[in-house]
């Protein structure tokens, strides 16, 4: 347990930031996969064959080929593009990209990935009937938007979306090979340290069952304020 | 575009090794799989509680704890290296075996869980009306329509342990991923080895996907009269 330490003679503080680097990632992947899944999931809805094309495109990649891959895509991919737009502009250094954006860039188009999917159901779902009720109401569109569409369009979404959160929360201990220093490169720093990979690496795990834990109550709460009227 | 051409053929090569593990790790997966999936309707609490768990753990954590904790935890245990046990554990590829095999194990328990829970009870009911002995009214009536309810599920997960053979390549091994990163390292031209690596896992999926649509027809009950 002495391993397990708060400050310099143990790894609790490492791990602890190391957790909180885990929840950043994956937070900030999930949201960039959102905005991803609000296009996407627009685009394959349209009437236009092209953009059908592309969202059908982006959903069957990103979900088909598998999350490393992806990351080393990004990863190495990530500053030679970089440097390629710096040597345009007349700059010939080596640049490193961050490995915090590298990551949560890569992961967040993989869970946009799914998220296109989850919202593209969640507004096929929804009665056509209820868009024109609206508007013969007179109610104006930002309203009939928040106040009726989305409301519905979450209480059917909310278990899929927690689904992806879960998938998200998984995919970021990958990010560990660029070396961003989450929950699963912290292990692996410690277990290489102090020779004891058993030790870390279940606590890695119990780490992760902790948070996938937490989110699951949390889905669960707000999946009850939003089947209130049901 | 050279480079395409040129890695073409080494990534081929690492394919077969990709198709192994995934092949294996579902064949065992399924054993596992169906093992929980019949405890868990166990009356015995304790035995409900072990497979509760087992799908709980391996469901709530990433694949890539669960194989490292398998390739480099076990091997600190002093007895495990004594025992047969290391002739297994020692090896990257059981190891990555093992590791998959309990993963999609979990997640198939609780799909052919909820495939049988699904079953109509009356159906069952009628089965026994009928005079049909126990056995008859599982291979032939049961079966088929829990097997028909989880090949949506099943397929999905397919194609997840499919991706998640990649990660053999984090314990050493050369598979399809484990290559395209060697490329990508020594060349620094992610783009095309992407391009061709990726296209060979679409490939699969695509094959998985079309797999299951096709049993799915073979199972579609509701065509046959």
């Amino acid at each position: 347990m002495s391993l397990l330490a708060y400050g310099d003679t143990g790894w609790g503080d490492e791990l602890f930031y190391a957790t909180i680097m885990t929840i950043a990632v994956a937070l900030t992947a999930i949201i960039i996969g959102f905005l991803l899944a609000g296009v996407f999931a627009s685009f394959k809805l349209s009437n236009n064959k092209i953009l059908n094309l592309i969202g059908g495109f982006y959903t069957t990649v990103f979900r088909g080929v598998p999350e490393l891959l992806v990351i080393y895509l990004f990863f190495f991919g990530g500053s030679g593009a970089v440097m390629f737009v710096a040597k345009v502009f007349g700059y010939n250094g080596y640049i490193e990209v961050n490995a915090f954006l590298t990551g949560a860039i890569s992961i967040g188009i993989i869970s946009g990935a799914y998220s296109t999917e989850v919202f593209r159901g969640a507004i096929q779902s929804i009665n056509q009937g209820q868009f024109e009720a609206s508007k013969v109401l007179g109610l104006k569109k930002k309203i009939y938007y928040y106040k009726i569409i989305i409301p519905q369009m979450l209480r059917l979404a909310l278990p899929n979306i927690s689904n992806v959160w879960q998938i998200t929360l998984k995919d970021t201990s990958l990010i560990s090979v660029t070396g961003l220093v989450e929950i699963m490169r912290q292990s692996y720093i410690a277990a290489g340290y102090t020779r004891d990979p058993l030790f870390f690496y279940s606590f890695a795990a119990v780490l992760y069952l902790f948070l996938t834990f937490l989110s699951m109550k949390l889905f669960n709460q707000l999946e009850k304020n939003y089947s209130k009227g049901y | 575009m050279d480079l395409m051409i040129e890695s073409f053929p080494k990534l081929l090569n690492a394919t077969s090794l990709t198709i192994q593990l995934t092949l294996l790790s579902l064949f065992f997966g399924i054993f596992v799989g169906a093992f929980f999936a019949i405890l868990r309707t166990s009356k015995i609490k304790i035995f409900y509680y072990i497979s509760y768990y087992y799908s709980y753990v391996f469901r709530g954590t990433p694949l890539l704890v669960q194989i490292f904790i398998i390739y480099f935890g076990l091997a600190q245990i002093e007895w495990i290296r004594e025992s047969f046990l290391w002739i297994v554990l020692k090896e990257p590829y059981s190891c990555a075996i093992i590791a998959f095999t309990l993963n999609t194990g979990a997640y198939t328990s609780e799909i052919f869980r909820s495939a049988f829970e699904t079953v109509n009870k009356g159906i069952l009911e009628a089965a026994e009306g009928l005079g049909l002995n126990k056995m008859y009214t599982f291979f032939k009536i049961k079966l088929p329509i829990a097997i028909k309810q989880s090949l949506p599920a099943y397929g999905n997960e397919m194609i997840l342990m499919l991706k998640g053979t990649s990660l053999a390549s984090t314990v050493t091994l050369l598979d399809l991923t484990g290559v395209a990163k060697h490329i990508i390292s020594t060349t620094f031209r992610p783009v095309e080895v992407f391009v061709v690596a990726g296209s060979i896992y679409l490939l699969m999926t695509f094959l998985i996907h079309n797999l299951i649509k096709f049993l799915e027809k073979k199972y579609d009950y509701e065509s046959l009269n």
